[in-house]
Protein backbone atom coordinates (compact mmCIF):
# COMPACT_ATOMS: atom_id res chain seq x y z
CA UNK A 1 0.00 0.00 0.00
CA UNK A 2 1.41 3.42 -0.93
CA UNK A 3 1.62 6.17 1.67
CA UNK A 4 1.17 9.90 1.37
CA UNK A 5 4.04 11.95 2.77
CA UNK A 6 3.66 14.32 5.71
CA UNK A 7 4.85 17.88 5.03
CA UNK A 8 6.01 20.16 7.86
CA UNK A 9 6.64 23.82 6.92
CA UNK A 10 7.02 27.28 8.45
CA UNK A 11 5.33 29.52 5.86
CA UNK A 12 5.52 32.68 7.98
CA UNK A 13 6.98 34.02 11.23
CA UNK A 14 4.39 32.63 13.63
CA UNK A 15 3.09 29.33 12.25
CA UNK A 16 4.05 25.71 11.79
CA UNK A 17 1.97 23.89 9.18
CA UNK A 18 1.60 20.10 8.98
CA UNK A 19 -0.13 18.67 5.90
CA UNK A 20 -1.08 15.08 5.16
CA UNK A 21 -3.50 13.46 2.71
CA UNK A 22 -5.58 10.34 3.28
CA UNK A 23 -7.38 8.03 0.86
CA UNK A 24 -10.74 8.36 2.57
CA UNK A 25 -13.79 10.65 2.57
CA UNK A 26 -13.78 13.72 4.80
CA UNK A 27 -16.44 12.40 7.13
CA UNK A 28 -14.34 9.35 8.01
CA UNK A 29 -11.10 11.29 8.46
CA UNK A 30 -12.95 13.79 10.66
CA UNK A 31 -14.29 11.00 12.87
CA UNK A 32 -10.89 9.31 13.09
CA UNK A 33 -9.20 12.55 14.18
CA UNK A 34 -11.85 13.77 16.62
CA UNK A 35 -13.42 10.75 18.29
CA UNK A 36 -11.82 9.10 21.29
CA UNK A 37 -12.59 5.53 20.18
CA UNK A 38 -10.47 6.14 17.05
CA UNK A 39 -7.85 8.58 18.36
CA UNK A 40 -6.43 6.14 20.85
CA UNK A 41 -5.85 3.63 18.04
CA UNK A 42 -3.42 5.80 16.09
CA UNK A 43 -2.43 8.97 17.98
CA UNK A 44 -0.05 7.14 20.27
CA UNK A 45 3.57 8.13 19.47
CA UNK A 46 6.66 5.93 19.47
CA UNK A 47 6.69 2.30 20.62
CA UNK A 48 6.02 1.94 24.31
CA UNK A 49 3.57 4.85 24.51
CA UNK A 50 -0.21 4.77 24.62
CA UNK A 51 -3.01 7.23 25.09
CA UNK A 52 -3.96 7.09 28.76
CA UNK A 53 -6.65 9.72 28.76
CA UNK A 54 -8.93 11.27 26.15
CA UNK A 55 -11.52 13.49 27.72
CA UNK A 56 -13.08 15.45 24.92
CA UNK A 57 -16.09 17.76 24.69
CA UNK A 58 -16.17 18.52 20.98
CA UNK A 59 -18.23 21.71 20.85
CA UNK A 60 -17.55 25.44 20.93
CA UNK A 61 -16.37 26.26 24.44
CA UNK A 62 -15.85 22.58 25.25
CA UNK A 63 -12.58 21.48 26.86
CA UNK A 64 -10.37 18.53 26.14
CA UNK A 65 -7.50 16.74 27.82
CA UNK A 66 -5.44 14.11 26.03
CA UNK A 67 -2.73 12.31 27.93
CA UNK A 68 -0.10 9.78 27.03
CA UNK A 69 1.89 7.41 29.19
CA UNK A 70 4.78 5.05 28.55
CA UNK A 71 5.86 1.72 29.94
CA UNK A 72 7.87 3.40 32.68
CA UNK A 73 4.75 5.22 33.83
CA UNK A 74 5.95 8.66 32.69
CA UNK A 75 3.13 10.76 31.33
CA UNK A 76 2.34 14.14 29.83
CA UNK A 77 -0.83 15.76 28.58
CA UNK A 78 -2.26 18.32 26.21
CA UNK A 79 -5.40 20.26 26.99
CA UNK A 80 -7.37 23.20 25.73
CA UNK A 81 -10.63 24.72 24.64
CA UNK A 82 -12.50 24.37 21.36
CA UNK A 83 -13.17 27.69 19.64
CA UNK A 84 -14.59 26.40 16.33
CA UNK A 85 -16.15 23.01 15.64
CA UNK A 86 -17.60 22.63 12.13
CA UNK A 87 -18.08 19.01 11.07
CA UNK A 88 -17.79 18.39 7.32
CA UNK A 89 -21.05 18.84 5.44
CA UNK A 90 -22.21 17.05 2.31
CA UNK A 91 -22.23 20.37 0.41
CA UNK A 92 -18.45 20.57 0.86
CA UNK A 93 -18.58 23.18 3.63
CA UNK A 94 -17.46 22.75 7.20
CA UNK A 95 -14.56 20.50 8.10
CA UNK A 96 -12.79 22.85 10.49
CA UNK A 97 -11.65 22.73 14.11
CA UNK A 98 -9.93 25.53 15.99
CA UNK A 99 -8.70 24.93 19.53
CA UNK A 100 -6.14 26.15 22.01
CA UNK A 101 -3.48 23.66 23.07
CA UNK A 102 -1.17 23.72 26.03
CA UNK A 103 1.06 20.99 27.34
CA UNK A 104 1.69 19.79 30.83
CA UNK A 105 5.22 18.48 30.72
CA UNK A 106 6.03 18.95 34.39
CA UNK A 107 6.38 15.26 35.14
CA UNK A 108 8.56 14.60 32.12
CA UNK A 109 10.81 17.61 32.40
CA UNK A 110 11.09 17.78 36.17
CA UNK A 111 11.80 20.90 38.15
CA UNK A 112 14.16 22.28 35.51
CA UNK A 113 11.17 23.24 33.37
CA UNK A 114 11.41 27.01 33.14
CA UNK A 115 7.80 27.93 33.77
CA UNK A 116 4.55 27.37 31.85
CA UNK A 117 4.86 26.75 28.14
CA UNK A 118 3.28 29.12 25.66
CA UNK A 119 -0.17 28.14 24.49
CA UNK A 120 -0.58 27.48 20.81
CA UNK A 121 -3.65 27.88 18.64
CA UNK A 122 -4.32 24.88 16.45
CA UNK A 123 -6.49 24.91 13.31
CA UNK A 124 -7.40 21.69 11.50
CA UNK A 125 -8.88 21.97 8.03
CA UNK A 126 -10.31 19.02 6.10
CA UNK A 127 -10.74 19.31 2.33
CA UNK A 128 -11.70 16.50 -0.03
CA UNK A 129 -11.08 16.03 -3.74
CA UNK A 130 -11.91 12.83 -5.65
CA UNK A 131 -12.03 10.69 -2.54
CA UNK A 132 -8.75 12.01 -1.11
CA UNK A 133 -8.96 14.12 2.03
CA UNK A 134 -6.18 16.56 2.85
CA UNK A 135 -5.79 17.61 6.47
CA UNK A 136 -3.92 20.83 7.11
CA UNK A 137 -2.91 21.52 10.72
CA UNK A 138 -1.78 25.08 11.41
CA UNK A 139 -0.11 25.70 14.76
CA UNK A 140 -0.12 29.39 15.51
CA UNK A 141 2.10 31.03 18.13
CA UNK A 142 1.91 34.47 19.71
CA UNK A 143 5.22 35.61 18.29
CA UNK A 144 8.11 34.59 16.08
CA UNK A 145 10.21 33.95 19.16
CA UNK A 146 7.54 31.68 20.65
CA UNK A 147 7.23 29.77 17.38
CA UNK A 148 10.99 29.46 16.91
CA UNK A 149 11.38 28.47 20.53
CA UNK A 150 8.72 25.81 20.17
CA UNK A 151 10.32 24.42 17.02
CA UNK A 152 13.82 24.49 18.54
CA UNK A 153 12.65 22.80 21.69
CA UNK A 154 10.34 20.34 19.98
CA UNK A 155 7.29 21.61 21.77
CA UNK A 156 4.82 21.82 18.94
CA UNK A 157 1.86 19.48 18.81
CA UNK A 158 2.99 15.87 18.78
CA UNK A 159 6.63 16.74 19.22
CA UNK A 160 6.52 16.13 22.93
CA UNK A 161 6.23 12.48 22.09
CA UNK A 162 9.36 12.69 19.98
CA UNK A 163 11.02 14.50 22.87
CA UNK A 164 10.62 11.48 25.08
CA UNK A 165 12.09 9.21 22.44
CA UNK A 166 14.93 11.64 21.83
CA UNK A 167 15.78 11.55 25.48
CA UNK A 168 16.75 7.92 25.02
CA UNK A 169 18.74 8.65 21.88
CA UNK A 170 20.57 11.50 23.57
CA UNK A 171 21.33 9.28 26.53
CA UNK A 172 23.01 6.84 24.16
CA UNK A 173 25.09 9.60 22.58
CA UNK A 174 26.16 11.10 25.91
CA UNK A 175 27.18 7.67 27.11
CA UNK A 176 29.37 7.04 24.05
CA UNK A 177 30.25 10.41 22.51
CA UNK A 178 32.98 9.04 20.26
CA UNK A 179 30.77 6.50 18.53
CA UNK A 180 29.21 7.29 15.19
CA UNK A 181 25.45 7.81 14.97
CA UNK A 182 23.59 4.57 15.50
CA UNK A 183 20.95 3.59 13.02
CA UNK A 184 17.53 4.02 14.56
CA UNK A 185 14.91 1.44 13.81
CA UNK B 1 18.16 6.18 33.29
CA UNK B 2 16.08 7.92 30.66
CA UNK B 3 14.84 10.50 33.15
CA UNK B 4 18.42 11.23 34.33
CA UNK B 5 19.23 12.59 30.89
CA UNK B 6 16.28 14.94 30.69
CA UNK B 7 17.99 17.91 32.38
CA UNK B 8 20.85 17.87 29.87
CA UNK B 9 18.50 17.59 26.92
CA UNK B 10 16.42 20.39 28.36
CA UNK B 11 19.55 22.56 28.60
CA UNK B 12 20.28 21.94 24.92
CA UNK B 13 16.79 22.86 23.85
CA UNK B 14 16.65 25.92 26.05
CA UNK B 15 20.00 27.03 24.65
CA UNK B 16 18.70 26.61 21.10
CA UNK B 17 15.45 28.43 21.81
CA UNK B 18 17.10 31.87 21.90
CA UNK B 19 17.74 33.58 18.53
CA UNK B 20 20.97 35.25 19.71
CA UNK B 21 22.41 31.90 20.77
CA UNK B 22 21.36 30.27 17.51
CA UNK B 23 23.09 33.11 15.68
CA UNK B 24 26.23 32.50 17.76
CA UNK B 25 26.12 28.79 16.96
CA UNK B 26 25.85 29.53 13.26
CA UNK B 27 28.92 31.79 13.42
CA UNK B 28 30.83 29.23 15.46
CA UNK B 29 29.97 26.40 13.09
CA UNK B 30 32.25 28.11 10.57
CA UNK B 31 35.29 28.53 12.83
CA UNK B 32 36.44 29.41 16.31
CA UNK B 33 35.61 32.95 17.39
CA UNK B 34 36.40 35.08 20.38
CA UNK B 35 33.67 36.63 22.48
CA UNK B 36 34.04 40.11 20.95
CA UNK B 37 33.59 38.66 17.48
CA UNK B 38 30.42 36.89 18.64
CA UNK B 39 29.06 39.98 20.39
CA UNK B 40 29.66 42.55 17.64
CA UNK B 41 27.09 41.49 14.99
CA UNK B 42 24.50 41.07 17.72
CA UNK B 43 25.35 44.56 19.10
CA UNK B 44 25.68 43.02 22.49
CA UNK B 45 27.90 43.92 25.43
CA UNK B 46 30.74 41.58 26.40
CA UNK B 47 29.07 40.49 29.67
CA UNK B 48 25.76 39.82 27.88
CA UNK B 49 27.52 37.77 25.22
CA UNK B 50 29.47 35.92 27.89
CA UNK B 51 26.22 35.07 29.65
CA UNK B 52 24.79 33.58 26.45
CA UNK B 53 27.98 31.59 25.87
CA UNK B 54 27.71 30.27 29.43
CA UNK B 55 24.25 28.92 28.61
CA UNK B 56 25.70 27.27 25.50
CA UNK B 57 28.59 25.86 27.54
CA UNK B 58 26.27 24.39 30.16
CA UNK B 59 24.40 22.72 27.33
CA UNK B 60 27.78 21.38 26.14
CA UNK B 61 27.17 22.95 22.74
CA UNK B 62 30.17 25.25 22.98
CA UNK B 63 33.63 24.98 24.56
CA UNK B 64 35.46 28.10 25.70
CA UNK B 65 39.16 28.49 26.34
CA UNK B 66 40.76 31.64 27.71
CA UNK B 67 44.04 32.78 26.13
CA UNK B 68 45.24 35.95 27.81
CA UNK B 69 42.17 38.19 27.73
CA UNK B 70 40.60 36.47 24.73
CA UNK B 71 37.74 34.00 25.26
CA UNK B 72 37.97 31.64 22.32
CA UNK B 73 34.78 29.70 21.59
CA UNK B 74 34.32 26.59 19.55
CA UNK B 75 31.20 24.54 18.79
CA UNK B 76 30.98 20.95 19.96
CA UNK B 77 29.08 19.13 17.23
CA UNK B 78 28.04 15.97 19.05
CA UNK B 79 25.36 17.35 21.43
CA UNK B 80 24.09 19.65 18.68
CA UNK B 81 23.75 16.76 16.26
CA UNK B 82 21.85 14.82 18.93
CA UNK B 83 19.48 17.75 19.48
CA UNK B 84 18.94 18.49 15.80
CA UNK B 85 18.29 14.87 14.93
CA UNK B 86 15.02 15.03 16.83
CA UNK B 87 13.50 16.77 13.84
CA UNK B 88 13.69 13.55 11.87
CA UNK B 89 12.49 11.65 14.93
CA UNK B 90 9.48 13.95 15.10
CA UNK B 91 8.68 13.37 11.44
CA UNK B 92 9.06 9.65 12.07
CA UNK B 93 6.58 9.81 14.95
CA UNK B 94 4.13 11.78 12.84
CA UNK B 95 4.57 9.39 9.91
CA UNK B 96 4.02 6.38 12.16
CA UNK B 97 0.90 7.91 13.65
CA UNK B 98 -0.47 8.76 10.21
CA UNK B 99 0.38 5.29 8.86
CA UNK B 100 -1.72 3.86 11.67
CA UNK B 101 -4.46 6.32 10.76
CA UNK B 102 -4.24 5.09 7.14
CA UNK B 103 -4.85 1.53 8.38
CA UNK B 104 -7.76 2.60 10.55
CA UNK B 105 -9.32 4.52 7.66
CA UNK B 106 -9.09 1.45 5.40
CA UNK B 107 -10.90 -0.50 8.08
CA UNK B 108 -13.59 2.16 8.46
CA UNK B 109 -14.05 2.38 4.69
CA UNK B 110 -14.55 -1.32 4.23
CA UNK B 111 -17.04 -1.54 7.06
CA UNK B 112 -18.91 1.54 5.78
CA UNK B 113 -19.15 0.59 2.08
CA UNK B 114 -17.67 -2.80 1.21
CA UNK B 115 -18.44 -2.46 -2.50
CA UNK B 116 -16.85 1.02 -2.95
CA UNK B 117 -13.86 0.98 -5.32
CA UNK B 118 -10.57 2.29 -3.95
CA UNK B 119 -9.63 5.78 -5.17
CA UNK B 120 -6.55 6.04 -7.36
CA UNK B 121 -3.45 7.21 -5.49
CA UNK B 122 -2.73 10.92 -5.64
CA UNK B 123 0.65 12.47 -4.95
CA UNK B 124 0.92 14.39 -1.69
CA UNK B 125 0.31 18.16 -2.03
Amino acid sequence: MGRHAVAVTTPNDTDVVITRSFDAPRALVWDAMTKREFLERWCIGPPGWRMSECRDDLRVGGTFTWAWTNEAGVSFSMSGVYRVVEPPRADGGGGRVVRTESFDMAEMMGTECGGPMPEQLSTLEFTERAGVTTVKVTLHYGSKQARDGAVASGMTSGMEIGYARLDEIFAERLAAPSSTARARS
Amino acid sequence: MVLDRSPQLDRVFRALAHPARRAMLRRLSEHEQNLSQLAAPLRMSFPAASKHVRVLERARLVRRRVVGRAHLCRVDREPLAAAVDWLSEYRRVLERNFDRLDDLLEELKSSAAPRAAKSPRHPAP
